[in-house]
């Protein structure tokens, strides 16, 4: 009888990412170290791309499959604004991604994806997927290596779990840009330090809605525009390093 | 995750090398056959393969090096085979893994080469082009279970840019200005690290040969199916060349010392 080995068409290549939605922007970062096993592929493969003026995507999982999957969604973008001359909306990009992930149902695209950007309402989102995509709209997400280490960190800091508001007050519905960024550059460090799969570099993008000033990014430096609309959407990344050990 | 059922709650089989040797036992495979499974081979193992495979970004481009064997499992089978190759006027590929799948490679790239030639139409294939043809091929033959078992790396050099990018059997990409396949990128990835990262602009022809060099002998005296014979390619603005094989020179006279590793005890 032959005997066959199965080819493993699957890897998982490490690395962290996460989303906040603010109530007028979004913050999407993942750190850039990309590896197999015990070894660093590279020290800089990015995780999060810019989709459209107002919507930032982030890849984490098995990385082949990831950048055939940030190619296809950026295609059907391309084909969608010749066919419609605007760009489509954060929620059809969301519902675009279930189908394509989807449509692979029994053979899956092996990536976590976090979808963040602006609503047509001016609202800042976070879109979250599993591998199939189901999806579901939220305000903050980590996923990829080090989810187990920064969820637990984002729930008492964001939604304030396990936390009780002094006598009299409440917590806030959504936090000030400039605590969010602080709250990610800390999430990555602490990620860095404790999970071996995470360093090298960082990559923040921050969408605001229109009106919203950048003032939230003046204690960060480096922060580089990169984008704005007719609107006054406008988008931000922030590179910062990341321990390479 | 690992999604074959069948491997859950085993331990991993460390026996498989993705990269090198023809067989090694392997657990029985008891899973219900396809009837018509036996008239059609898709998933495939390495047999004739060759080892690592060294690039490194310098001043003037990039320099790659690769022995000369392809191995039958432990045998050291061919010891002439070249493992760069060129294609068109900008880009070097050097490859480890399966020599054949290599060999079709470097057949369907030539062919495309070719059309592209035909076309006229004033515009030539650079790294980035070819680059991302091989990463597609890579891939959507994985996407078939019916990989090319190679790992690849791919140099250039085009338009006063250099580019040099890795690509593997599932597909997976990733550049760097260090980088090395197989056996390589454990014991010679460190190494060229040290040299290279952040003086990618300083380093002469020169000084890239010494530290590819040294990463070749370091390579040879660790890694088994390996062979002091290798080929050394660049691709500057000049263009891509391939040198003539060369050898290190080894000190083995140490090996008389040691004392302690399997039966040899006094």
């Amino acid at each position: 009888m032959p005997q066959q080995r199965q080819f493993n068409p699957y890897s998982e290549n490490g690395g962290t990412i996460l989303a906040i939605a603010g109530a007028d922007f979004a913050v999407v970062a993942g750190d850039t170290r990309q590896s197999e096993g015990y070894s660093i592929q590279t020290r800089y493969a990015p995780k999060v791309f810019r989709l459209t003026d107002k919507a930032v995507l982030a890849v984490n999982g098995f990385a082949a499959d990831g950048n055939i999957l940030v190619k296809t969604v950026k295609q059907r973008l391309e084909w969608y604004r010749h066919a419609h001359a605007k760009d489509m909306p954060l929620r059809a990009i969301a519902r675009l991604i279930q189908t394509i992930l989807y449509a692979k149902r029994f053979f899956p695209y092996y990536v976590y994806n976090i979808l963040g950007g602006i609503e047509e309402d001016g609202t800042g989102a976070v879109y979250s997927f599993d591998p199939v995509g189901s999806y579901e709209r939220e305000a903050c997400r980590a996923a990829g290596a080090a989810q187990a280490l920064v969820q637990p960190f984002l729930d008492n800091q964001i939604y304030f779990k396990n936390q009780k508001p002094k006598p009299g007050q409440s917590h806030p519905t959504h936090l000030p840009l400039d605590h969010v960024l602080s709250l990610v550059i800390d999430s990555f460090t602490s990620a860095t330090e404790r999970h071996i799969e995470v360093g090298d570099g960082l990559e923040i993008y921050v969408v605001l809605a229109r009106g919203h000033s950048a003032q939230g990014l003046s204690n960060i430096p480096g922060a580089q525009e990169i984008s704005q609309t007719d609107e006054g959407e406008r988008v931000f990344v922030v590179r910062r390093d990341l321990k390479k050990d | 995750m690992d999604h074959f059922p069948t491997n859950w709650g085993r331990p991993r089989n460390d026996t498989v090398d993705a990269y090198n040797t023809y067989p090694l036992h392997q657990r029985p495979d008891w899973r219900p056959k396809d009837s018509f499974a036996d008239g059609i081979q898709r998933t495939q193992q390495p047999i004739v393969t060759g080892t690592s495979v060294l690039a490194i970004k310098y001043k003037d481009g990039i320099m790659m090096a690769a022995d000369n064997l392809a191995s039958y499992g432990s045998l050291a089978r061919f010891k002439d085979i070249q493992r760069l190759h060129v294609v068109g006027d900008y880009t070097i590929l050097g490859a480890g893994g399966d020599m054949s799948d290599f060999q079709h490679i470097q057949h369907t790239l030539d062919s495309l080469m070719i059309e592209e030639f035909s076309v006229d139409d004033g515009h030539k294939l650079g790294p980035p082009e070819i680059y991302e043809y091989l990463s597609r091929l890579m891939y959507g033959r994985r996407s078939e279970m019916n990989p090319l078992w190679n790992s690849i790396l791919v140099g250039g050099f085009k338009d006063g840019k250099s580019f040099l990018g890795y690509v593997d059997l599932l597909g997976t990409t990733y550049s760097a200005s260090t980088l090395a396949t197989g056996y390589g990128s454990m014991i010679a990835q460190p190494l060229l690290r040290k040299a290279v990262e952040g003086r990618e602009h300083l380093i002469t022809e020169e000084e890239a040969r010494e530290i590819i060099k040294t990463s070749m002998k370091v390579l040879f005296y660790r890694d088994a199916r390996s062979l002091n014979k290798y080929q050394i390619g660049t691709i500057t603005a000049a263009g891509p060349k391939i040198y003539e094989a060369q050898s290190s020179e080894t000190e083995w006279s140490f090996a008389e010392g040691i004392r302690g590793y399997g039966a040899q005890t006094q």
